[in-house]
């Protein structure tokens, strides 16, 4: 069929202008129709019997790629087009479908995301427009990043926020003298402050309960939290699942393995309904605590596989020098195997943390709000029912830009760290 | 000497290099994880004995008195626990095998698709990856059960597929295959999976003994083909279908009756977890892919074989010999993952067992480690399925 199309003789360079232009001509035919038709319902090719009429941009479309697709043309532009959307008549069609879904999809979307939505306002009677209505978003912004935090009580958690960005972008540019400091002062000192800042209770700060923490503040509070237990019990585990011991290692093994070959979803269960039965009569263990300690135990098994890697990765010829030069276990771990081991994983641990973060929502479950829960809760308030969607992408996209700046700032860490091996 | 070997056994704590240290730190975590044990136990003891509830399984045995929107198996509410609890195990499985064959060919298609010299292809399934890889597994089911789905027409106005499917909020009804005599269809499909297996060896050992190659795919499709079909002739099997009839319930609910309807709950987690899992499988493809080297693709070219056998003889059973155990791990989460209809109720174990029945009877500890103990023994099922796999493809050296 494909070669019924040469009646005009193979296209090439001898006819280089001629099949250009009716290539072109009949390509951009092709895109007029798609937009004609479903932006403004203009059909030019109406003429054509049904069935026929649908195909015709795909047709056009590929009878014009087909006569542009000159090997060697000497023209840059048409050459690249060529090598990279019109390499052969499969990847034409391909391409063509793809660029008719995007001109059919992207301008609707656009309208509703910017140009038909609701900016200015203060109630839903303002939605007026046929697109999004950003006012919901608008309107529950400090409910989805504090939770029930007490309005007037709110610069605690900013300043604690600030706090930690500004000692963490510090512990970039500080010589590595004082980031020693800095780095011991963020794991050992930082999270009582932290925690002592957002409870509140002394210092003259008003006590706060957890159950009004929630938005997005208690997914970071949560997920650092919970990084920051993981990664000692992750470290003990990995060396006892590699330990000589049988009884260690088997007990780590099953420890590790208990905890992957559960769902998260049953580990906060456990932590919300079971947890208290085993605690003696009478103690009260807060149910973020609760939840926390749940959630570092599940995350130090993946953590514990994590660092397992990077001690397998290790040539033996270390172990062997360390334990040359005199060393016990542990001097040896800590000065010679455990620095380059958790060099190698740094990625993985990063990995580790991301999926941390996208786990965090699932406390909901358990009647723990963050972000995503804030916002099931507020599309179910009567006085702004029917904005799911305006949440959920609101949700989506800060948690998209959370994620993917962690993945690829995981992704740099890994090349960094492959060169130098 | 003594006390050398002593302070030895301190440093070499976890290493076992000493007789001391050998035995010491093992003793330690034998009495550590008693006395942990213990001590939950006994507090737990403590506990139910001031709430006057005894420890056991006998409830499974009781009554339970509670609907499931959606079973595979008969249920009613006057069914038992233990019902409940398969009811609910089941409903899991089938989401996590739906979500397991949407996720793998969609996984595999992004993934080829990633890898293609089509720039807007590839272009289009990196953005895909990126974007749902990098969105929490629960917003995107919300955004499917809550936002999407929400979004269909009422079932007066459902979406049409040629008159025999329906999709609308309540769901997409589909009709009912009704057979009579279905177990002589059955017993001749497997009949035919026997006899293909059979001429699948019987290929081999003519190639190795030959060199002339069967066409094996077409006589096993043929007999694929061929001997259900005569069953269906001869051995008095027939299918008629039950198509969903739209009926009206009161004066303004309309809903279809009749046909099987797959409940909107299930269709959301079934969409989300296949797209959460494709993209993780998708880069599991993609690195299996380009771990061939392209000496072995020249080399399989240079013997003269065609791109279709080069892709099927030499790249594929070397690519998935990098892609199994990543693929078995994405399983082996989305089975995890699956859990999370407890969020949209969808009746799942967790929802069913670990919510509904939980609160019914109170019996928390139990019924948590039950449900811990079946993701658990799912988990390792799949894991030993997967890994039994993963040695037949391994290389076997001679």
């Amino acid at each position: 069929m494909i070669k019924r199309l040469n009646f005009l003789g193979t296209p090439s360079r001898d006819k280089l202008n001629l099949f250009i232009s009716i290539g072109v001509f009949l390509f951009v035919l092709g895109i007029a129709d798609v937009i004609l038709n479903s932006f403004f319902e203009i059909n030019i090719t109406s003429i054509l019997p049904r069935l026929f009429n649908y195909f015709t941009p795909l047709i056009f479309g590929f009878i014009g790629l087909h006569y542009i697709r000159i090997e060697f043309s000497g023209n840059r532009i048409l050459d690249n087009l060529n090598k990279n959307i019109n390499s052969n008549w499969f990847n034409a069609v391909l391409s063509l479908l793809i660029i008719f879904v995007l001109i059919q999809n992207i301008p609707p979307l656009l309208n509703w995301l910017f140009f038909d939505a609701n900016f200015v306002g203060e109630t839903k009677e303002e939605c007026t427009g046929s697109g999004a209505c950003w006012i919901f978003i608008k309107t529950w912004f400090p409910r989805f990043i504090y939770g029930l935090y007490p309005n007037a009580e709110i610069w605690r958690i900013n300043l604690t926020f600030l706090m930690l960005i500004a000692l963490v972008i510090s512990g970039f540019f500080v010589p590595p003298k004082i980031k020693k400091y800095i780095i011991i002062f963020l794991l050992f000192i930082f999270p009582f402050i932290a925690i002592n800042l957002i409870s509140g209770g002394n210092f003259g700060l008003e006590w706060v309960e957890t159950t009004a923490w929630g938005g997005l503040s208690l997914t970071f509070i949560i997920s650092i939290f919970a990084l920051l237990f993981c990664f000692p019990i992750g470290m003990f585990l990995a060396l006892g699942r590699r330990s000589l011991a049988p009884v260690i290692r088997y007990s780590s093994i099953g420890f590790i393995e208990f905890w992957r070959g559960v769902p998260l979803i049953t580990v906060l269960f456990m932590a919300s309904v079971m947890m208290p039965m085993f605690l003696p009569d009478g103690t009260y263990m807060d149910k973020l605590v609760r939840v926390i300690i749940a959630i570092t135990l599940f995350e130090a098994a993946y953590m514990a596989e994590v660092i397992r890697g990077g001690l397998q990765a290790l040539p033996r010829g270390q172990y062997d020098a360390g334990k040359s030069l005199g060393m016990g276990y542990w001097r040896m771990h800590l000065l010679v195997i455990l620095p380059q081991a958790l060099k190698l994983v740094i990625p993985g641990i990063a990995n580790t943390f991301l999926a941390l973060v996208k786990d965090t929502p699932l406390i909901l479950v358990v009647g723990l709000l963050e972000l995503v829960g804030m916002i099931d809760m507020a599309k179910s308030n009567p006085d702004w029912l029917g904005f799911a969607t305006e949440g959920y992408i609101f949700a989506g996209i800060v948690f998209w830009i959370i994620c993917y700046s962690m993945s690829r700032y995981s992704q740099s860490l890994e090349r960094k760290y492959k060169t130098d091996r | 000497m003594d006390i050398k070997n002593t302070t030895k056994g301190f440093t070499n704590f976890f290493s076992g290099s000493s007789t001391f240290g050998k035995y010491f730190p093992q003793t330690l975590t034998v009495f550590f994880i008693i006395f942990i044990f213990g001590y939950f136990a006994y507090n737990a003891q403590v506990n139910m004995d001031n709430r006057g509830i005894d420890f056991g399984l006998r409830f499974l045995g009781e009554e339970a008195s509670f609907d499931i929107q959606f079973s595979l198996i008969e249920y009613s509410g006057a069914s038992t626990y233990a019902r409940a609890y398969l009811v609910g195990v089941l409903n899991t499985i089938l989401v996590a095998a739906i979500g397991i064959f949407f996720a793998t060919i969609l996984g595999v298609v992004i993934g080829i698709s990633r890898l293609s010299s089509n720039y807007l292809i590839s272009k289009v399934a990196e953005w895909y990856i990126e974007i749902f890889r990098n969105i929490p597994l629960l917003l995107q089911l919300f955004f499917w059960y809550f936002a999407a789905l929400r979004a269909l027409p009422l079932p007066k106005e459902a979406i049409n597929f040629f008159d025999t499917a329906y999709l609308s909020v309540k769901g997409l009804y589909i009709p009912k295959f009704i057979w009579t005599n279905f177990s002589v269809l059955f017993y001749s499909i497997i009949a035919s999976i026997v006899a293909i297996i059979f001429v699948f060896k019987y290929a081999r050992k003519q190639q190795e003994a030959t060199g002339k190659q069967i066409p094996k795919f077409f006589i096993s499709l043929g007999i694929f083909t061929i001997v259900p079909l005569l069953t269906f002739l001869i051995g008095g099997v027939s299918l008629s279908f039950e198509y969903p009839i739209l009926t009206q319930l009161s004066k303004t609910i309309f809903n279809y009756i009749g046909g099987v309807a797959i409940i909107p709950e299930l269709m959301a987690l079934a969409a989300a977890l296949s797209l959460y899992t494709a993209t993780f499988i998708a880069e599991c493809v993609r690195a299996g892919i380009m771990g061939v080297t392209k000496g072995q693709k020249e080399a399989a070219a240079s013997i003269g074989l065609t791109p279709g056998q080069i892709l099927r003889l030499v790249v594929m059973p070397q690519a998935l010999r990098i892609i199994i155990p990543p693929t078995t791990n994405q399983y082996l989460n989305l089975t995890k993952n699956s859990s999370l209809a407890a969020a949209i109720a969808y009746p799942d174990l967790v929802l069913v067992f670990a919510g509904t029945a939980m609160m019914q009877t109170g019996r928390a500890i139990e019924i948590i480690s039950i449900t811990m103990l079946t993701y658990l023994s799912i988990s390792i099922v799949i894991s030993i399925f997967m890994n039994w796999y993963n040695t037949k493809m391994a290389i076997k050296e001679k």
